[in-house]
């Protein structure tokens, strides 16, 4: 038996207030499934259960407002099954009862729909479909009562009247402003913050990318930002310590890199998801992964875990049309990485002027964690993977 | 059947020439056929053009022609413009039915041409109809019903034989016995071959004529025509007659002998009544060469005017499944 | 349009009214003539022409052998010769000996000559069950028809159609297939005395409602109507659409009431399977796909050949009771 706890989905995250349960007592659960919706200040999260296992109890019903920690479901896990499964293959049957079933025929497939697959789509009539999405309603926050549990025309309806109540909205945001307030002085107050900063040649990555995009099709196309997170993911196996967590006074660096992104949210806010092993991943999948995760940040969709993975954050705020960003570092991370935007600027290149595209980057560190030398080595690291963009 | 005893020369040499167009039409639509400038099926009338041909100087132009899918003589004998007929095989908009019908589906309004009927049995209720129509407005007008043996053992020809009889619809059904239906030979097709007396079972008068000789059949529709115009009801002929092609072009014909075929070819009713012309009527080699090569020259310029035929546009293929309105008409 | 206001309301059965519409086609047009078996000193299978005979003579009321083809065949030919003929098949099983005549002539002669003939045929037959005449009697085939381009599709349900459409139907060019339901001989209702034609295009909205659309025509039509009654009993507001014309479809009216709705029913005495109701909802599916708040629900007869049994019969047509219960299936209750 284990105990399915409300998660710790940032640093930041005191508590959480249970919106849906996704599975009940007597179904089974694997790991990464997901089995509840979780209202937190940076809106509902689903979170996801990390035991192969049975749901044995639901402690903690919709609507409750839980501190991190605490119990929300018991499971009773894989490895202590109180009874064997029973046989998978039907029963002899012998006699005159048997009739025309030959023998060694399939049993038919139990009627039971415990075996049945986890929902995988919100079940939604094509009405209440349109017009979540002229309404700008998440249909996964909306419990349906048409037939089967489908969300209605009327419950969207109903959902977007409730939403458009003036007093909530205003308190989301200033809920999730006092969360990133709280990080960021948590922050600040921390970490010793010290920063490095270069200026990076950008001539042979853009016409790299420009000749790769003009070869793949339009919805394959890359951004430079998917370049940028592979250059830093490649960097940081040359410089591992600015991956990790600063815990109990010492550097946990990480063996897996899971770059957390800084996506700023319509409306207002930020939240920094996190791009799982970007190392182990080509470009293209690290393309279509940062876009998922922009569009579900910005539906509300994301998953627990992509919240609290990250192991070293990049900020890029070339969109903005700045030059450059020194930014704060996300406890209990010990790396930033803050890019600029890509713009020409005179370059002197074996004596000559021209006309490059340039790019400011630069790493804010924890001096706990990381001396500047080796910030200096990584950002040069960045450098170098950036003049070989065909390898990235 | 007696002949009659003297050949008109002028009418003798109109039929000749009516007979050898149809003749070198369809040679012509056979060579096309296997060039590919003719598709679908193609069923030729070689051999029995005596039975169309004859047939058709009975009839006026207010009559109407119901016909099979081997029609190509029935159309030209009726006075369809070689030149029509061609495109419509050729599938061109030009062609007497737009290209929408084909080999099998002649229409045509100005000579009152209803079909070009490809369901065996199939045109003789729209027959029954037509003089139905005729009868009721009295005019008096003739339906000129053709249709195979084949067609005698379908429903249809006793339905539509009873109902013309019981209500003695102005009818001529015109049999073209060739002996086959498609390959079945009427032995095994019928339980009793003699077919007259099917009709005549229904008191429907009939009379079976050599369908090779032309004379013959002009005779005993002319006087059968009179007759169903007189308002004596529906009259009856088998026309015995043989194609010489194969049924259609994709027939290996394996269900009859070729001395079969070739003793009937010993009767071909081009050159019997070319010969008997010659015989009795002054017809000289070059005038026969002469009227031959009319009807090349008619085919020729049929064949050209089908080539230079256009397509109908494909925005256009929806249209003539419903009559326009009079509204939609008048706003179009 | 006839001034109907103006005119004495007359009491009358549906049989009465289809009788009227012959009646006044004959007296309106020298071309127009009955043909069928039975239709002249029997009165009709189904009573429709009694009187008719004495009224207009044997030319213009016209036995027939019992021969599909020939006359329905010979309606065809006269359309073609300049008439306008009504021709009765006694029901729609009996058709299937004139489906040589009906499809592969009625339904292309315009088009295969090129749109030199049009074939101004009006056919008229029995649809339907529900009077225990069980399988070569009853059946709904007019979802078949209603599949052939060339051919148009009616389905009087009430008097004013019954008697209207025929003239519409007989003025217009291509052939129309008139399907009148053996259970709506009887219905007595109230018509104009001077009613005159009605458009043979345009679905009705026979009943006002905001929750579901029931589609239906015919002999479903007043069975829809009640199990609207009964679903107002529980706080459903049913509209209620009677197609009137089968071919071509009105999607335009159905769509719109959809639109509204947001639900549907379709109640069909056709077989489910290759149906009308499943080109019904296809079309939905098409036309309609982001207005459907539930699936479409289907009510239609069962799979199987009339009965003769009274109680198997009731049971395998559509019925008030299991209209109303697709009815409730699609608003279920948390969604209104």
């Amino acid at each position: 038996m284990s105990d399915f706890r409300m998660p710790s989905l940032g640093a930041d995250m005191e508590a959480g207030t249970l919106i849906r349960w996704l599975k009940q007592p007597g179904d089974e659960v694997k790991r990464g499934d997901i089995v509840a919706e979780v209202d937190t200040d940076k809106g509902a999260i689903e979170i996801e259960v990390f035991e192969d296992g049975v749901i044995e109890e639901l402690v903690v019903q919709p609507g409750e407002k839980v501190p991190v920690g605490r119990t929300l479901a018991r499971i009773r896990t894989a490895g202590i099954v109180p009874a064997p499964a029973p046989p998978r293959e039907a029963p002899q049957v012998t006699g005159s009862a048997a009739a025309g079933v030959p023998a060694g025929a399939p049993a038919p497939p139990a009627p039971s729909r415990a075996g049945a697959p986890p929902p995988t789509r919100v079940a939604a009539s094509p009405a209440a479909r349109r017009r979540a999405t002229e309404l700008g309603v998440d249909l996964r926050r909306i419990t349906g009562t048409g037939p089967d549990g489908a969300i209605t025309l009327a419950d969207v309806e109903g959902a977007a009247a409730v939403a458009a109540a003036p007093a909530p909205a205003p308190d989301r945001q200033q809920a999730m402003r006092r969360a990133i307030a709280a990080a960021m002085a948590k922050s600040k107050r921390e970490i010793p913050h010290a920063y490095v900063t270069t200026t990076i040649d950008m001539f042979r990555a853009t016409a790299w990318l420009r000749a790769e995009n003009q070869r793949r099709s339009v919805e394959d196309r890359l951004l430079p930002a998917a370049m940028l997170l592979k250059a830093v993911a490649g960097a940081v196996s040359d410089v591992p310590e600015v991956n990790g967590y600063w815990v109990e006074d010492r550097l946990q660096a990480s063996p897996r890199v899971h770059i957390g992104t800084a996506i700023v949210l319509r409306g207002g806010g930020l939240i920094s998801p996190a791009l799982h092993d970007v190392d182990q991943r080509d470009l293209g999948a690290v393309m279509r992964g940062l876009s998922d995760l922009v569009a579900r940040a910005r539906s509300g969709a994301l998953r627990g875990s992509e919240l609290t993975d990250g192991t070293i954050t990049v900020t890029n705020l070339g969109d903005q049309g700045v030059d450059g960003v020194l930014g704060i570092i996300y406890p209990p991370q010990v790396a930033l990485v803050g890019f600029g935007r890509i713009v020409e600027r005179p370059w002197i290149e074996e004596g000559r002027i021209e006309a490059r595209p340039v790019l400011h980057a630069s790493l804010s560190f924890d001096h706990r964690a990381v001396d500047g030398h080796r910030a200096g080595l990584f950002l040069a690291a960045v450098e170098r993977r950036l003049q070989a963009p065909e390898a990235l | 059947m007696s002949e009659p005893a003297v050949v008109d020369p002028q009418h003798g040499r109109h039929l000749l020439a009516e007979m050898l167009r149809i003749r070198r039409f369809e040679e012509r639509c056979a060579e096309l056929y296997s060039a590919g400038h003719i598709r679908g099926f193609l069923h030729l009338y070689i051999g029995e053009e005596a039975v169309a041909v004859g047939a058709m100087q009975a009839l006026t132009p207010d009559d109407a022609i119901v016909a099979t899918y081997r029609e190509h003589g029935h159309a030209l004998a009726r006075g369809i413009p070689a030149t029509a007929l061609m495109a419509e095989m050729f599938g061109k908009q030009e062609g007497c039915s737009r290209g929408r019908g084909g080999s099998m589906h002649v229409f045509d309004a100005a000579t009152r041409f209803y079909g070009g009927n490809a369901i065996v049995g199939g045109g003789l209720p729209v027959a029954v109809g037509l003089a139905l129509a005729d009868r009721m407005s009295n005019r008096p007008r003739v339906t000129a019903c053709f249709f195979g043996d084949g067609a005698v053992a379908e429903g249809e020809f006793h339905e539509s034989l009873n109902l013309a009889a019981l209500w003695r619809l102005p009818v001529l059904f015109l049999c073209e016995n060739n002996l086959y239906a498609m390959g079945t030979r009427i032995e095994r097709a019928l339980a009793e071959t003699d077919i007259v007396m099917k009709a005549r079972s229904y008191r429907i008068p009939a009379d079976v004529v050599d369908g090779m000789d032309v004379l013959a059949v002009e005779d005993a529709a002319r006087r059968a025509v009179a007759a169903v115009r007189r308002g004596d009801g529906p009259m009856f002929l088998e026309l015995q007659t043989y194609r010489f092609r194969a049924h259609s072009m994709f027939d290996a014909e394996l269900y009859r002998d070729k001395a079969e075929v070739e003793q009937w070819k010993q009767r071909d009713p081009i050159a019997i009544f070319a010969a008997r012309l010659t015989r009795e009527a002054g017809l000289t080699a070059g005038e026969y060469q002469e009227i031959d090569a009319h009807a090349l020259r008619e085919v020729q310029e049929a064949v050209a005017f089908a080539e230079a035929g256009t397509w109908e546009p494909v925005d256009e293929l929806t249209t003539d499944v419903y009559t326009p309105r009079m509204e939609e008409v008048r706003h179009a | 349009m006839p001034d109907v206001a103006a005119s004495p309301i007359v009491r009358m059965t549906y049989r009465d009214a289809s009788r009227a519409g012959i009646r006044e086609a004959l007296l309106r047009d020298p071309r127009v003539f009955l043909m069928g078996e039975d239709v002249g000193r029997y009165g009709g299978a189904y009573a429709v022409s009694k009187g008719l005979l004495a009224e207009f003579g044997p030319e213009r009321i016209r036995d027939t052998p019992l021969s599909e083809s020939a006359f329905v065949g010979a309606g065809i030919g006269a359309a073609l010769g300049g008439m306008r003929p009504i021709v009765e098949v006694m029901t729609v099983n009996f058709s299937l000996l004139a489906l040589d005549q009906i499809v592969n002539n009625a339904a292309t002669i315009r088009h295969m000559s090129g749109g030199q003939f049009s074939v101004p045929l009006v056919i008229r037959m029995v649809t339907g069950a529900g009077r225990q005449l069980a399988a070569q009697h009853a059946h709904s085939l007019e979802g078949w028809y209603a599949h052939i381009p060339g051919l148009r599709i009616v389905a009087p349900a009430t008097l004013e159609d019954v008697r209207g459409m025929l003239w519409t139907a007989l003025e217009d060019p291509d052939p129309v297939l008139i399907f009148e339901h053996q259970g709506l001989y009887n219905m007595e209702g109230d018509l104009a005395a001077n009613a005159g034609p009605v458009d043979i295009d345009r679905a009705a909205v026979r009943r006002r409602g905001d929750d579901v659309t029931v589609v239906t025509y015919g002999g479903s039509l007043f069975k829809s109507l009640q199990a609207a009654e009964m679903a107002m009993a529980e706080g459903i507001s049913a509209e209620v659409i009677d197609l009137r014309t089968l071919r071509p479809l009105d999607m335009e009216t159905v769509v719109a009431s959809v639109r509204r709705t947001h639900r549907v029913v379709v109640a069909d005495e056709g077989w489910r399977s290759g149906s009308l109701s499943a080109e019904i909802t296809t079309r939905l599916v098409e036309q309609a796909f982001y207005d459907l708040d539930a699936p479409v629900a289907r009510v239609c007869t069962e799979e199987v050949p009339i009965p003769y049994p009274k109680h198997l019969e009731d049971a395998a047509v559509p019925q008030p009771a299991t209209i109303r219960a697709a009815i409730q299936r699609v608003v279920a209750a948390g969604a209104r």
